[in-house]
């Protein structure tokens, strides 16, 4: 059906009419409920944290979807129930045009090696008592796919491609820096060539320098592999420079989604604006005469979420109708289709929000 | 005369591993009213330089002199620091939800931060400052939250009640140490906001210690650049950021993925930051540098005045007028390290020459 529409490379597709076969991984409308329970002897269920409610998004082969969002907003939630790592509480995980929602765990095996994680804490995700050839020997170890000398060989050929010394087979993870367990990390995720990565805010815990390292790596792995990415991060300018598309949470939802130059250039979700105003940038004069929009109070509970529109209580441009109607993510002010916002009165290009930061500069 | 001032200031640890030497010389001043950021990774020495300032460095091998007000904070006794400490110089954490007592509530800790210093201040009057300052730092009901637990705060409110507790005795200096590294976005912008207004209304000196150049960007007057213990560069905000001369400040600056050239491949410094038990030798910084020349692998360059305004200094051997991002002064930076490099050869090559029964070694 989608074969008539006219496609152009440049640009990707909407969701709706992008060619399957351009599509890894589609994720529809997915829910994901923590129980609250209470502190009595029957613990009682007592409320549910709404960690993710309702978010649909598509990867694309080779391609790379940047996930930004605040804490809370439960971009990890979300990395974990398509990764398979926790049940989902409705909706579907479709990879290669099969639905993987909540599959056993024997029928989970195969897909594991497709869909594999890298995790922000390159101190916490390695185990520090094994050697860091036995720990990216796993994979080969768990799926039976090598063994013995071939299993050597194919993990010191992983960690020279990683840009770790192959010599090192053998040393603990403690002796290696920050910057290097990260790219233990890497090739870990690597080993069984997966088709999708989901990295977790991977390079957040790393200096800049050695963030820049990785990045690269990752850059150039995708280029080698046709590795497509779910980059997961809080900053800003990273998931700009690495993503081809970008979606916002906020609070368990997508606030907005699109191309990466729509999104970055013509915001239209006041939480978007607010977000990219408020991002420090390494340059002086642009900080000077940015006006940074201060949003007032805090990411509200999850447990509790605001109705409507989940942002209302902190948007400056909120009328009555946001506290009542939740907002549909659709195309807003003549955007392409692939561009979409949820939000009842979307921003303007050179709009000006309200409540800017009024301080005086020196 | 300012308000502190730091000179070659030294410290060291000795471990069982040898002696860690955490900060090797380093001289700094701030003023009244201005903000001195201090940038560096991890390991830089940039924390351990400022805590012991306040004696917070219990073990720590100590040189150097810190004059504050007229007093050498580094001559005092315990007792002595301790009534500065607070008073005079307060200080805002990374983690709020550590350096916050779990089991007290937020306005019995702000309360008991003023009483230690003065007695004659009432449980009442003290408790009275308390709200004040949390409403100051934009607590809502401050009069009801100051009966709060910390983790009935979020962690945005957890450090502004830092901020209120730093501020409570009008200190002249503030030292923040990664006050918004912790906190998401929104909640930084929300954060420096609030230090830039109250240091503007109270004239405080400000001594910002970070790893994101964005956040100095926003906040600083001057900067001072860290590596391996030492200034690498210290210079006004401006040069930093538009003509630094320092390979490292240079590297951090191009490290960083930026807007105009999103998707590119960044250009990060190579390598790992050295061990401070076994620094390299000459230059700490040259096996990762990308300009090293002969004299850097034996010399330690000092810091000295570089580019065109006084106050901007560098500790480097690359020629003075070569700061900056733009093509001359790359060009001046190549040149520099190619007429190395062709000096070196030549002098090898003369003393192979003058040994002629040696083995002729290959020189690349």
């Amino acid at each position: 059906m989608s074969d008539t529409l006219p496609r152009d490379d440049a640009r990707p597709l909407p969701p709706e009419a992008a060619m399957e076969d351009d599509v890894l991984i589609r994720v529809d409308n997915l829910v994901k409920y923590f129980p609250v329970r209470g502190g009595g002897l029957i613990r009682r269920v007592v409320g549910q944290v709404q960690a993710v409610d309702g978010v649909s998004l598509v990867v694309r082969r080779g391609q790379t979807l940047g996930l930004v969002g605040e804490t809370g907003s439960g971009k990890s939630t979300l990395a974990r129930c398509i990764a398979g790592l926790i049940p989902v509480t409705s909706g579907t995980v479709t990879f290669e045009g099969r639905n993987i929602t909540n599959l056993s765990r024997r029928a989970m095996r195969p897909v594991r090696r497709e869909i594999q994680m890298i995790f922000q804490d390159p101190y916490g995700s390695l185990n520090p008592r094994r050697r860091v050839g036995a720990i990216i020997g796993d994979p080969f170890a768990v799926h039976r796919t090598a063994s013995g000398a071939e299993r050597k060989k194919a993990v010191q050929e992983l960690m020279e491609r990683v840009g770790l010394n192959p010599e090192h087979f053998n040393r603990f993870p403690a002796e290696f820096s920050g910057g290097q367990r990260q790219r233990i990390g890497v090739a870990r995720a690597l080993a069984l060539r997966p088709k999708l990565i989901i990295c977790d805010e991977p390079v957040s815990a790393l200096d800049v320098s050695i963030q820049a390292q990785v990045l690269n790596l990752l850059a150039d792995l995708q280029r080698e592999f046709g590795l497509s990415y779910l980059f997961i991060a809080h900053d800003l300018e990273v998931v700009r420079h690495v993503s081809n598309d970008v979606a916002v949470m906020y609070l368990g939802r997508i606030g907005e989604s699109g191309p990466r130059d729509q999104v970055y250039d013509t915001a239209r979700h006041p939480y978007t604006v607010a977000l990219l105003s408020a991002a420090p940038a390494a340059d002086p004069d642009a900080a000077a005469e940015r006006r940074r929009i201060i949003l007032t109070g805090d990411v509200p509970s999850p447990i509790n979420p605001p109705s409507g529109c989940r942002f209302h209580p902190r948007c400056p441009k909120a009328q009555e109708l946001c506290s009542q109607q939740e907002p549909v993510l659709e195309s807003k002010l003549g955007d392409p289709a692939i561009h979409q916002a949820a939000c009842h009165f979307p921003v303007q290009a050179g709009e000006i929000m309200a409540r800017v930061a009024g301080r005086e500069r020196r | 005369m300012s308000l502190l001032e730091v000179t070659d200031l030294r410290v060291s640890f000795p471990t069982a591993d040898g002696l860690v030497q955490a900060v090797r010389g380093v001289s700094f001043s701030v003023e009244n009213g201005r903000t001195l950021g201090i940038v560096g990774e991890s390991g830089s020495g940039k924390t351990v330089l400022t805590q012991t300032l306040l004696g917070l460095t219990p073990g720590g091998r100590v040189e150097g002199k810190a004059v504050f007000d007229g007093t050498d904070l580094l001559s005092l006794r315990p007792d002595q620091l301790r009534r500065i400490r607070g008073a005079q110089i307060s200080v805002i954490f990374q983690d709020p939800l550590t350096s916050l007592h779990p089991l007290y509530k937020v306005g019995w800790q702000i309360t008991e931060m003023i009483r230690a210093h003065d007695k004659s201040v009432s449980r009442k009057q003290a408790l009275d400052r308390a709200v004040e300052l949390l409403g100051r730092v934009g607590i809502p009901r401050p009069r009801e939250r100051v009966n709060d637990y910390p983790h009935q705060f979020s962690g945005g409110m957890r450090q502004r009640a830092m901020i209120a507790m730093a501020l409570s005795l009008s200190p002249k200096l503030i030292i923040a140490d990664e006050p918004t590294t912790a906190l998401d976005a929104t909640v930084q912008a929300q954060i420096l906001d609030l230090l830039i207004r109250l240091q503007q209304e109270s004239d405080t000196a400000l001594i910002m210690i970070t790893h994101d150049l964005g956040v100095i960007a926003d906040i600083a007057d001057d900067v001072l650049v860290m590596y391996a213990g030492k200034a690498a560069e210290k210079a006004s905000k401006h040069d930093i950021f538009y003509r630094p001369h320092h390979p490292y400040t240079k590297g951090l600056l191009e490290s960083i993925p930026n807007s105009s050239a999103a998707g590119d491949r960044l250009r990060p410094i190579t390598g790992q930051p050295p061990s401070l038990i076994r620094l390299p030798s000459g230059c700490a910084f040259h096996p990762r540098c990308a300009y090293v020349m002969e004299r850097c692998l034996t010399e330690q360059p000092r810091l000295a005045p570089v580019g065109d305004s006084g106050d901007h200094v560098s500790a480097c051997f690359l020629p003075v007028m070569a700061a900056g991002l733009a093509d001359e002064a790359e060009e001046l930076r190549r040149r520099a390290v190619g007429q190395g490099r062709r000096e070196a050869a030549a002098r090898i090559a003369e003393e192979i020459a003058e040994r002629p029964e040696a083995e002729g070694s290959v020189i690349a």
